[in-house]
């Protein structure tokens, strides 16, 4: 920071407007960056799910061990450790979830795309909404829609007075604050983890290129501090695409138990 | 890519409102691979862990059952065995039955036939006794009586008397012994 107050003025530093890219051709106007990363990773997560699980051999090959131990993360340590017996039927939805999570996240740091298409908030946004749908469907299907709401607004086994502080909580919760949280947890990460690559990436270039030799110098530290955030990064948007399909499967879970 | 900047002239817009066209982007592109992954992979994979798991088992089923295959041999092959030392003792047995019966046999035929022997023995012996006894009888007697008839000076033509003689002199005979 101190390098950079050194060159006086000209360095503008990365803000909010560095996420809005601009349409790839002017008269397309929906077909930016992150969209077209988006249509990518849809394309690249089935090309090799389909591909390593096409023979399903009881030997599997490289290509077939390598789609297993994804799915099998999923499938057992997501699904079938925190839903429980009923498990089977949101793999394939908690599978995509995943996949689909932390393949984009992992656009952040791949040369040339080099952009998490999570840190455009109307993905979380979509991710999230399907989420609390699926959980409130299966709380609906499971108990019936007005001892489900009595279950979330009146839980049991709590002294009376204690629900005029208990209910907006809950409600809150269940309806607003889990869907948010979801959906922001992940934005945020990606969109500060980009900004933050941005901010020592574009100050190095902006070092090299100064007349001044002392900042050209310094300029290989905002770089090899660059690298070693993109390893940071890395282990982000893991945790992340980690932590939104655990949220999701435990509110399924929650859903599905009798009593919360 | 700062070159680029929409917002560089207007004001910075707030990233936490959403393009409605990314909305719809989201949503499409997250359906289609969830359909894919649905309908291709999940299937496949759970596939795959079923095999995998009855391979095992199975080779399980089938180690067990060949253990319980050879369990059974060496039940058989260990009765055959004892049967087959249990026929052999019984052998052993009436063989040693039969040689003592023969061994019976053969010694009640030999103490027969040495009796028979012994009996023919004596037989014989008591027939040639009786007939040395009437020849000396009747030896003694012709000798008695030519001796008597040459003492007394007197034959004795007469059969009948000739023969009383000749008993009360061995009834004499025998009485004096």
């Amino acid at each position: 920071m101190i390098n950079l107050q050194l060159s006086g003025d000209g360095f503008v530093p990365p803000s909010t407007n560095d996420f809005n890219l601009p349409p790839i051709f002017e008269s397309i106007e929906w077909l930016t960056k992150p969209v077209l990363l988006v249509f990518l990773s849809v394309i690249l997560v089935s090309l090799f799910f389909v591909v390593s699980a096409r023979k399903a051999a009881v030997v599997p090959s490289k290509l077939q061990f390598a789609g297993e131990t994804v799915y099998a993360f999923v499938r057992n340590d997501l699904a079938r450790d925190v839903i429980g017996p009923e498990f089977m039927r949101f793999v394939p939805y908690l599978f995509t979830l995943f996949t689909f999570v932390l393949t984009n996240n992992i656009f952040g740091i791949v040369p040339f795309l080099q952009f998490p298409a999570m840190s455009h908030v109307a993905f979380p946004y979509v991710l999230a909404a399907f989420s609390f749908f699926v959980f409130h469907y299966v709380g609906i299907r499971k108990q019936g829609l007005l001892k489900y709401l009595k279950e979330i607004a009146f839980m049991p086994g709590v002294p009376k007075p204690v629900y005029i502080l208990l209910t907006p909580i809950e409600i809150a919760t269940f309806f607003l604050v889990r869907p948010l949280t979801l959906s922001l947890r992940l934005f945020a990460n990606m969109f500060a983890g980009h900004l933050l690559l941005l901010v020592f990436i574009l100050g190095g270039e902006y070092m090299l290129s100064d007349p001044n030799l002392l900042m050209k110098i310094l300029s290989p530290f905002a770089f090899t501090f660059g690298i070693a955030l993109t390893f940071f990064e890395f282990m982000v948007q893991c945790l992340q695409a980690y932590i939104f399909t655990l949220l999701t499967a435990l509110y399924i879970a929650g859903a599905l138990a009798d009593e919360h | 890519m700062r070159t680029f900047n929409f917002a560089a002239e207007g004001e910075a817009l707030n990233p936490l409102v959403p393009h409605t066209s990314e909305l719809v982007v989201g949503a499409i592109a997250f359906t289609l691979l969830f359909l894919v992954l649905r309908k291709a992979v999940v299937p496949m994979f759970e596939k795959a862990f079923a095999a995998r798991t009855e391979a095992i088992e199975g080779g399980i089923k089938k180690a067990e059952e060949a253990q319980l295959d050879a369990q059974r041999a060496l039940a058989q092959y260990t009765e055959q065995l004892s049967s087959a030392q249990g026929e052999a003792s019984r052998l052993r047995d009436d063989a040693r039955v039969q040689g003592a019966a023969i061994l019976e046999e053969l010694r009640t035929k030999a103490q027969e036939e040495a009796a028979r022997i012994t009996a023919a023995a004596h037989a014989s012996i008591e027939a040639e006794r009786q007939q040395a006894v009437t020849s000396l009888r009747n030896e003694v007697g012709a000798l008695a009586v030519e001796l008597a008839s040459k003492i007394v000076g007197e034959a004795l033509d007469d059969q009948a008397r000739q023969s009383r003689i000749v008993e009360r002199f061995i009834e004499d005979l025998e009485k004096s012994k």
